[in-house]
């Protein structure tokens, strides 16, 4: 099937913010926002919900602190304990001190890069990925917002989205199978 | 304008008289010989664990302790009871000193962050100067006040420092060595100059804001203000760190750490920039401080969550090396503290990083106000601790428990702290207008 959308392109962050804010208030759907840089409060502008990367992080650092416990543990005390500056690695709880630090480490290591690699999944981006912006100048000096024309008439949408300060606007035939 | 409402008035005074009372009754309180002391013992061991208000755990612990001195020291009598008879009669002094820097520290930490802001040109913080200003007012009689007992301490009038003990040091080639600096008069000149210098910066710096208020034009009083906060920084960085060795680390004078003045650096950072944030809150609260909003309090809680983990790192950077090389003159100090502070020690660790760690991690939390007054009230209690674990036992030893002359102590130097505070920030309005990144830090949001 078949969608309508319209890309609106603008030169500015602000006034891309406002026009955000603008539509949004006019009860139009947008699709999408393609910036060339993070724009700050543009996600609370659009609507999107806080994002749980953060949660993810959390678990992947208890994760990351785990492996270490188990790992220190195996290889220091039950698989080859010794004996180093007189303290005989019998116990783990004994020789914790001297396990922080890669404790420390492996929770940063794993819940950074899981969180990473999560980030690059959540944001359906792998090696070879065909790029997803509709308009190469947002990678440049470029903002595209692109809205969802449903059934609203096109003509008065274009036309309110002129207001809203777009340098260039385009109506767009979608075909709705790359999401 | 901020008015002194009547009842924080007396609250605050009502604080002092009562901690004041409380402290007279701890000082007179204190056993006067060796006698005394065999009878209150005696009197303890009959009551079983059942003294109110020292701690069941260390109670215990603190008798098995004595008994087994008790053998060791029989032959030589008395020996065991006069060595508790002194810490008995530190502790009083102790806990005054305890309580009297921990106060004091405060107001410098907030001294510090107030000019790092200047220094960095912080764009979102100065809404918050005028609260900044008043806390660092207590740097004032706080100071005074220490300074009177450092004096006393550095003359050997109460039993704080051994190093001033001509007796002690007699027969210490350790201390002898370090006597060309720690002696009375050295101590007293070091903590005049730290004391001094602080002071200065901080009238100018309060002066300077103020003018900046009058006449904006220019920002003339602005970048004087910039300028005394630089160079303040670096002579701050650098008595801070001689001042914890002087006031802190010279109680156990034959042990040192490098670290040391940074560790003392974070335990006062955090506790100062916990203070702002309650003290915001509660003004907010009362309906002052309308142009500070919830990113304020989330960037000063992200503080308060990124000190608490910095203020870990330094514990544990000097814990660990100590603990693993295993010195004897170095690990005594730990073995001291785990033996006889258990409770203390460790629980100043789950106060300090694990709850903060939990309660803060979260980013929502960060603006919630009665989260952030939760963990703030956690973090101070922590940070007292921490002071407590470093002054307690070289001073008091295993006698020590919190008792009526701790207690007195912390109420009697909160009611000042929270008189002169709150006084101080009726001088100015609440708002540093003439500031130029005031509009910026009124519309900081995150």
């Amino acid at each position: 099937m078949a969608s309508k959308v319209i890309h609106a392109l603008y030169t500015d962050d602000d006034v891309l913010m406002d026009a955000v804010k603008k539509v949004r208030s006019e009860h139009y759907h947008i699709e999408e926002v393609f910036c060339p840089f993070p724009v700050h409060g543009l996600d609370k502008a659009m609507g999107i919900p806080h994002t749980r990367l953060a949660i993810t992080s959390f678990m992947y650092g208890c994760v990351g602190l785990t492996v270490a416990i188990l790992m220190m543990n195996y290889i220091m005390i039950e698989d080859w304990p010794q004996d180093i500056g007189g303290k005989p690695s019998f116990s783990y709880i004994e020789n914790m001190p001297a396990f922080v630090p890669i404790m420390f480490e492996l929770t940063v290591f794993f819940a950074a890069h899981l969180m990473v690699i999560t980030f690059y999944m959540r944001s359906r981006l792998w090696p070879f990925k065909k790029a997803e912006n509709p308009d190469v100048r947002t990678t440049d000096d470029h903002f595209l917002m692109e809205v969802d024309a449903g059934n609203h008439d096109v003509e008065k949408l274009t036309s309110f989205l002129g207001n809203t300060g777009a340098v260039e606007i385009k109506v767009i035939d979608k075909q709705e199978d790359n999401h | 304008m901020y008015t002194l409402s009547n009842r924080l008035r007396l609250f605050s005074i009502i604080l002092m008289v009562v901690g004041l009372v409380g402290l007279i009754i701890g000082f007179i309180d204190r056993p006067g010989s060796i006698e005394e002391v065999k009878e209150r013992m005696a009197a303890h061991d009959a009551h079983g664990g059942g003294h109110g208000e020292s701690e069941p755990e260390t109670y215990s612990g603190n008798t098995v302790h004595a008994e087994h001195d008790l053998d060791k020291d029989s032959h030589s009598g008395d020996a065991h009871y006069e060595h508790i008879l002194h810490q008995l009669q530190n502790k009083p002094w102790a806990s005054l000193y305890v309580a009297a820097f921990f106060f004091f520290m405060i107001a410098l930490g907030v001294l510090a962050f107030y000019a790092i802001q200047f220094a960095a040109q912080a764009g979102w913080s100065p809404v918050l100067f005028r609260v900044m200003e008043a806390i660092t007012a207590y740097l004032v009689p706080g100071g005074i006040i220490l300074f009177v007992i450092l004096a006393l301490s550095g003359f050997h009038v109460n039993h704080l420092f051994i190093w001033a003990d001509p007796e002690i040091v007699a027969h210490d080639k350790l201390i002898q060595g370090k006597s060309s600096w720690l002696n009375g008069t050295g101590f007293i000149i070091r903590a005049a100059i730290f004391l001094s210098g602080w002071l200065l910066y901080r009238h100018f710096a309060v002066k300077y804001s103020r003018k900046q208020d009058e006449e904006p034009e220019g920002n003339k009083w602005y970048k004087k203000s910039f300028k005394i906060s630089a160079g303040f920084l670096v002579f701050f960085i650098y008595t801070e760190s001689m001042m914890s060795w002087d006031w802190i680390m010279s109680f156990d004078p034959h042990w040192f750490s490098t670290l040391f003045g940074w560790y003392v650096f974070a335990s006062l950072f955090v506790s100062g920039i916990t203070t702002i944030a309650l003290i915001t809150i509660y003004l907010k609260s009362k309906g002052y401080l309308e142009f500070v909003n919830d990113s304020h309090i989330h960037d000063l809680a992200k503080f308060m969550f990124g000190i608490s983990i910095f203020w870990t790192y330094l514990w544990f950077s000097q814990f660990m090396l100590i603990w693993y090389s295993n010195i004897p003159e170095e690990v005594t100090y730990f073995i001291t503290r785990i033996e006889d502070y258990k409770l203390p020690f460790f629980g100043m660790l789950v106060m300090n990083f694990i709850f903060p760690l939990l309660v803060l991690m979260n980013s929502d939390f960060k603006r919630v106000n009665w989260f952030v007054v939760m963990a703030g009230i956690v973090i101070l209690c922590g940070h007292y601790i921490d002071v407590f674990n470093m002054v307690m036992p070289a001073t008091v030893g295993e006698s020590w428990f919190i008792g009526i002359s701790e207690i007195s102590a912390v109420l009697l130097f909160l009611g000042l702290f929270l008189f002169v505070v709150f006084r101080a920030l009726t001088k100015a309005p609440l708002l540093a207008k003439g500031n130029p990144y005031l509009e910026e830090s009124k519309h900081f949001h995150y």
